[in-house]
């Protein structure tokens, strides 16, 4: 009996490695995401300018209101950023998301101008010309955008654009459950 | 009108190969010679008429036929007649009818070689053969047409992805394919032998010159796409543990041994149902490569033609053929009977430690290649494995795989002694010893590893050479058998493999450096000067070209032209690396990015023994051809009387 379980064994090992197979096609995954080492670690150090004039600079207290806050890194010159802008407006204004958006490497006054067109969903809004809280927070590049809990923790992280399936399936419930 | 015919033509073929998927099987079952009769009709057939429907696609990119969806998502106009056609296999549809062609070609040989087979066994492998066959039709008729049309056609096409675009590249897809579709040869003689209840010797002696075929084919594919990753990627590497290169080592690792298993079933008339296994394996870790790269389930430096419904169908293609032939497995292989005990200082002991340490070999790139797949959603952690790990776990491996190498062939069958096989190498030894010893202190006393390394290549030119040179030195050249040369040229070929990536890996230099034009740079004893930076236009891209002078002591060396190609089409870059080499070493260059205020970026790598991958991997393939050329190997030759009256050497 031994003997013919042996000769079972490559059909099993086949039908291991087929359920994974299957289940990473059906589970619709991205095998290009690259995760983020941030998420469930507290957040970076934030400590930036204020994009907006006669503003306070923006620091770590932020992160650690008690309430949920998205962090979002923009650009003007960053097309993708224009393509999730009006998600971001949404969540502000019919959602009361706290939504903190920092400008890298962006002239304070170009950006400023692009929310002045576009509206201005950040509660907070940092300038980061040279680019330093950028590289404090990973980033790869704009647009990118972290969750973070109310006791300074990362929840997830964006790369790229975020899409109305992420704000339905993620940011949502992030910010109900986080409260 | 010409692609209807090649629609119908493959719509035809599929009536075809279910006819000789069941009917030659039923006959065999029935012992109905006219059924059985079938298989080759219809074998022949079907090859015809997918040499129709292949004919019928070329001829449309040929004439640019923009009215064919398939050429205008792959095809233009202005493209070099070379890149039109090799676009018939640059693409998901055609590289797909391809696999189709090859299949049906390779049962055409089978009926044409097979003449001394039995036939009952001929009937089976035909009918598997067919079996696979139509799997591969249907899935180009109901899900990947390449004939489909459009209306109106467009003016002109969407040209062909520019990093296929390379002669290395044209012929790489149709040779690996030579490969994998070849190991559906032995995956069908292996089920024919599971359906018969029967492996022997002459089975094994069979089978072999199609494994070879399959090999030598496969090695070829895997050293094309090798030499271009080489110096069209132009990061001076030439393998990468990406996931599509892992795809076709895989059943290269298994094939091999299953060359070397089959010599046992001949000889000793044992390891009979590990062969079968390997047999279905090497076919397996084929499908398993093509669903890997075209699944998209794993992500790779250059895979293309990636889409999950395809993955879909793949993988229940896969399940069935693996599935269902690992299952025949486990439910006949159990009755084959097996040989009897053997010693383990013999030729038999050598080939089952050479089939233990390749199959580890497999198994530990499968395990590489798809444990990001299972952590990533067993936990959801990302990791990428890469070349720490094959170089941690796949090298120490092959370690004791070259060390047996050279002295299994001198062992006897049955009875060996160690001892003698050992005094004969001792030159081999010795050699090599010196080669470690002066690779470790003149060429670079840093790289140990790379000295260990550098001594088994010579170990394993030199080794293999002692028993050749034995033979010669005792007058038997003439009647030395061709698979004996052929062997020898493949094993100490493997070894100009090592020696080159040794030197590649290990003993290289490079320069990266931002250039003006006029600025020098000293560089491996040369002295490089860019010259000058300029514009060109090519038949389907614009290019910049650099001009870089090396010289040494003042006198002019070579020239270097390194280019960066903007295909216009698809709007993509690709780096044209500028090679020079003299068979010893590579001087490679390519040209980065960079404007006339900042200068240009210039990489230079300079490799030594880097053209000798690629040779010996061409030896490698030329050792399998001689072997297969030899009388005794040749397809489909010996009947099974014959076979058995002949005396084991």
């Amino acid at each position: 009996m031994n003997r013919h379980l042996l000769f079972l064994l490559p059909l099993a090992t086949l039908a291991l490695m087929a359920g994974f197979f299957a289940w990473s096609l059906l589970a619709g995954r991205d095998p290009a995401s690259i995760g983020s080492v941030l998420v469930g670690r507290p957040a970076p150090r934030l400590e930036v300018k204020a994009l907006r004039e006669a503003e306070p600079p923006l620091t770590d207290a932020l992160l650690k209101s008690g309430k949920p806050v998205i962090v979002n890194f923009f650009a003007s010159w960053c097309t993708p950023c224009l393509a999730e802008h009006p998600l971001f407006a949404r969540l502000a204004e019919r959602d009361g998301a706290v939504i903190i958006g920092i400008a890298w490497k962006n002239k304070p006054e170009e950006a400023r101008a692009w929310l002045k067109r576009l509206g201005d969903p950040y509660k907070f809004a940092g300038a980061d010309l040279e680019g330093r809280t950028g590289l404090d927070w990973g980033l790869s590049g704009v647009p990118e955008t972290y969750l973070v809990d109310g006791q300074g923790i990362v929840r997830r992280h964006f790369r790229g654009p975020i899409t109305e399936r992420d704000v339905n399936e993620t940011i949502m419930p992030f910010l109900k459950g986080a409260k | 009108m010409i692609p209807e015919l090649g629609h119908f033509a493959l719509i035809l073929a599929l009536a075809v190969a279910l006819v000789q998927g069941t009917l030659p099987l039923l006959g065999a079952a029935r012992g109905d010679d006219r059924l059985m009769a079938l298989g080759r009709t219809a074998a022949l057939t079907q090859a015809l008429l997918v040499i129709v429907a292949f004919g019928a696609l070329t001829q449309a990119y040929v004439t640019s036929d923009f009215s064919v969806a398939n050429v205008v998502a792959n095809s233009h106009s202005a493209k070099p007649l070379l890149y039109k056609i090799s676009g018939v296999w640059g693409n998901h549809e055609g590289s797909m009818l391809l696999w189709a062609l090859i299949l049906a070609l390779f049962g055409a040989a089978v009926a044409i070689f097979g003449a001394g087979l039995p036939d009952t066994l001929r009937s089976r492998v035909l009918a598997i053969q067919a079996l696979i066959g139509v799997g591969f039709l249907a899935f180009l008729l109901f899900t990947s047409n390449p004939f489909e049309r459009v209306s109106p056609p467009p003016l002109d096409g969407n040209g062909l992805n520019p990093l296929l675009q390379d002669p290395g590249l044209a012929f790489h897809p149709p040779l690996l394919y030579l490969g994998y579709v070849g190991f559906s040869v032995t995956y069908a003689f292996g089920i024919a032998a599971l359906l018969e209840g029967r492996v022997d010797a002459a089975w094994a002696r069979w089978v072999r010159p199609w494994t070879l075929a399959a090999w030598c084919f496969l090695t070829l594919g895997i050293a094309l796409g090798s030499w271009w990753a080489y110096y069209i990627l132009g990061w001076g590497g030439f393998w990468f543990w990406d996931p599509v290169e892992n795809a076709s080592l895989m059943p290269w690792l298994a094939g091999t041994a299953l060359l070397h298993s089959a010599i046992v079933v001949e000889k000793r008339d044992a390891l009979k149902s590990w062969t079968v296994l390997l047999a279905i394996l090497a076919f397996s870790l084929s499908l398993l490569g093509t669903f890997l790269v075209r699944s998209g389930v794993l992500t790779s430096v250059h895979a293309f033609a990636q889409d999950p419904a395809r993955g879909m169908f793949i993988l229940a293609f896969l399940l069935l053929v693996t599935g269902g032939g690992l299952a025949l497995y486990a439910w006949r292989a159990p009755q084959l009977q097996g040989g009897g005990l053997f010693q383990p200082v013999s030729r038999e002991g050598a080939l089952i430690l050479n089939n233990l340490l390749l199959c580890t070999l497999a198994a530990t790139v499968l395990l590489g290649t798809l444990y990001p797949l299972f952590l990533d959603l067993l936990t959801g952690n990302k990791v990428s494995v890469g070349p720490p790990f094959f170089n941690a776990t796949f090298v120490p491996i092959c370690a004791p795989l070259f060390a047996a190498l050279c002295v299994g062939p001198l062992l006897n069958w049955k009875r060996a002694e160690l001892w003698p096989a050992l005094m004969k190498l001792r030159l081999a030894f010795i050699v090599s010893i010196v080669a470690a010893i002066v690779a470790a202190t003149a060429i670079d006393s840093r790289a140990t590893l790379a000295a260990v390394a550098f001594g088994f290549g010579v170990w394993l030119i030199a080794g293999s050479l002692a028993g050749f040179v034995e033979r010669v030195w005792n007058g038997r050249l003439r009647t030395l058998p061709r698979s004996f040369i052929g062997m020898t040229i493949a094993h100490a070929a493997l070894g100009v493999v090592v020696l080159g990536s040794v030197g590649t890996a290990a003993w290289n230099t490079e320069l990266i450096k931002t250039m003006k034009p006029g600025d020098t740079a000293a560089f491996a004893g040369f002295d490089v000067k860019l010259d000058r930076i300029e514009n060109l236009q090519g038949p389907n891209y614009i290019a910049e070209r650099a001009t870089l002078s090396l010289s040494v002591d003042g006198k002019p060396y070579t020239v270097l032209t390194p280019e960066r190609r903007l295909f216009t089409v698809q709007r993509r870059q690709v780096a044209e690396t500028s090679i020079h080499t003299n068979l010893l070493r590579d001087i490679y260059a390519t040209l980065g990015e960079g404007g006339a205020e900042g200068g240009w970026v210039i990489r230079l790598y300079y490799n030594p023994l880097a053209p000798w991958i690629w040779l010996g991997a061409a030896l490698c393939a030329l050792g399998g051809f001689v072997s297969l050329s030899d009388r005794r190997l040749r397809i489909g030759a010996p009947s099974r009387t014959r076979v058995l009256t002949q005396p084991a050497e």
